[in-house]
């Protein structure tokens, strides 16, 4: 254990001290504040003449104003903030010719990924949450509404998330430092991977599923019906293999109790349908968590993933000084 | 009476691939001795001693560190030994205090123990007037003396010193050799060392292995080795470099 906490100590002082994470730190709570008081300002004018608006505080994170989102602005750049923190875990110990030094003493060798991997992780938290009270903060000044209970649990829940799909992108960045020496070679390929599995894995999907089950024009009502449900489900199937997906389903579900499934598309017969109208309510907070735990398990379980290969190429692996 | 034997190395072999690094090593090193292991580069001295280490797997063989496998037991291994690899490395934004005390604190020294040993081992390796200068503004030569404190901070039984005088200069060469047989003779601890610099080995070991080819082609002291190898009687004058190149050529 004293080796996990050392090493822990001596990595949280290094990324308090780094310049490149104060940086990044400071671009992304600049692009939070900006995000939340764009959004801020025109939900005044979205929410002139609701009668009896719910949720409000919520939409200060979902609601879209003139860009996007704060909840898909982290989706989309959140991932950067975990290579960061570990593209060079272990190869920089490495090339800095410590890391002999290092497997050297009596520790685990685990410990040394576990301690960096934590410390990275409580970085993220740090960051989101103090991004999040940011924008609360902003939030309550600018539109005068105060969160309520259930607001804060769900904040809550999606500060986990949040942090539960950096982690993920830690992860998977420490993993490229363990099996890449060189720090250059290791940021590219989590640079890569990042880009493929968040933007072109839809486009993939969209391709296998035209492929796989193409939607004809011709064909009679109920086999065009089939075909286009067909197509939509390999699609989905296909994005969520898309950490950003799952990231994305599951924030706008919490977020935004209105939503009662993260599917596109709901094959619906007649009584459900009449239920969904005639009960325009959002869904209580246990349905929401009930939806979003499978995501959670998920982006948990892919994390593991990457740790399991970590050790095992890393407890194996011979090293020298030179 | 006997010396209780510290690192033994049975049938030790190491495979890279088809090519064979370290050849069915067979050396024992008994307690307080200095053991000066020599060879040119890339004779599987860095292999040996990374085995003995625990820091890679032999493919066959055995070996023993006190008593330890440390292919087993790697934690109670590095619990005892002290290694300083070839070309050394540090934290450069820290001094040579925090460097030291990361390493106490990673070998669960207490730190009100850690800051005792850091100011004495220091003053053996000469550190004090630059304690408190960052790590990256260091001489080769003062690495070189930090390295040794960071291995003597753990008070270890076995230290391992890998090509130890390695871009010294002359005086730190010195230094250095001295500072090796104050280790063995004041502290009783056991050297392993490794060069390729003959008239340093033969200044300060005890006993000499020589390493050609990841094969052990001769081990003993000195005068010993000059019998042997050159077929000398006792009293004729010999160097190490003439018994050494004598192995060479036959290998």
């Amino acid at each position: 254990m004293h080796g996990i906490l050392t090493i822990y100590i001596k990595e949280m002082e290094d990324h308090f001290s780094s310049m490149r994470f104060l940086l990044i730190a400071a671009l992304i709570v600049m692009i939070g504040v900006i995000i939340a008081s764009m959004v801020g300002m025109s939900m005044q004018e979205e929410l002139r003449g609701v009668a009896k608006p719910t949720f409000v505080f919520l939409m200060l994170f979902t609601s879209t104003g003139k860009l996007f989102s704060f909840v898909q602005f982290i989706g989309l750049l959140g991932p950067l903030i975990g290579i960061i923190l570990g593209f060079d875990a272990i190869n920089r110990e490495r090339s800095g010719r410590t890391l002999s030094k290092l497997v050297s003493q009596p520790i685990y060798r685990d410990a040394i990924i576990n301690a960096k991997f934590l410390a990275g992780v409580t970085m993220i938290a740090i960051v989101m949450a103090s991004l999040v009270l940011i924008i609360s903060g902003l939030g309550i000044r600018l539109i005068g509404v105060v969160p309520g209970a259930e607001e804060i649990w769900r904040l809550l829940i999606y500060l986990v998330l949040s942090i539960l799909y950096i982690s993920f992108w830690l992860g998977a960045a420490i993993l490229f430092s363990v099996v890449f020496r060189s720090t250059a070679t290791s940021a590219l390929a989590s640079l890569a991977v990042w880009i493929c599995l968040s933007f072109f894995i839809g486009l993939g999907g969209s391709f296998l599923a035209d492929a796989v089950a193409p939607i004809n024009q011709t064909a009679d009502m109920a086999e065009a019906t089939n075909a286009f449900l067909k197509n939509a489900e390999i699609q989905r199937i296909a994005s969520l293999f898309s950490p950003m997906t799952l990231y994305g389903d599951a924030t706008s579900t919490i977020l935004d109790p209105m939503r009662k499934t993260t599917r596109a598309f709901v094959l619906m017969g007649p009584l459900e349908r009449f239920s969904l109208s005639r009960f325009q309510n959002p869904l209580p907070l246990g349905q929401s968590v009930v939806i979003v735990a499978p995501f959670m398990i998920s982006l948990i379980a892919i994390t593991f993933v990457c740790f399991g290969i970590c050790y095992a190429v890393f407890m194996r692996q011979e090293i020298r000084s030179t | 009476m006997e010396k209780e034997i510290v690192i033994r190395m049975e049938e030790l072999t190491k495979l890279y691939g088809t090519q064979t690094a370290v050849d069915r090593l067979t050396l024992s090193v008994v307690q307080g001795e200095v053991f000066g292991f020599l060879g040119p580069n890339g004779a599987g001295k860095t292999t040996t001693m990374l085995m003995l280490l625990g820091l890679t797997e032999p493919t066959s063989g055995t070996v023993r560190v006190c008593g330890f496998d440390p292919a087993r037991d790697p934690l109670k291994v590095k619990e005892i030994i002290g290694y300083l690899p070839e070309n050394v490395g540090f934290y450069e934004d820290m001094d040579a205090r925090q460097n030291l005390r990361y390493i106490a604190r990673l070998n669960d020294i207490p730190d009100r123990i850690s800051s005792a040993r850091i100011d004495r081992p220091r003053e053996e390796v000469d550190l004090a007037s630059e304690a408190t200068k960052k790590v990256g503004s260091y001489s080769k030569g003062m690495r070189q003396r930090l390295g040794i404190a960071e291995v003597l901070i753990k008070e270890p039984k076995v230290v391992f010193l890998d090509e130890p005088t390695i871009g010294l200069d002359p005086d730190g060469t010195n230094r250095m050799l001295d500072l090796i047989q104050f280790l063995s003779r004041e502290r009783q601890m056991t050297i392993f060392f490794s060069s390729h610099l003959l008239d340093q080995v033969q200044q300060i070991s005890d006993r000499i292995g020589i390493m050609i080819k990841g094969k052990l082609v001769a081990a003993g002291p000195l005068a010993e080795l000059a019998q042997r190898g050159l077929g000398l009687e006792e009293g004729e004058a010999y160097t190490l470099e003439e018994i050494y190149m004598k192995y060479f050529k036959e290998a």
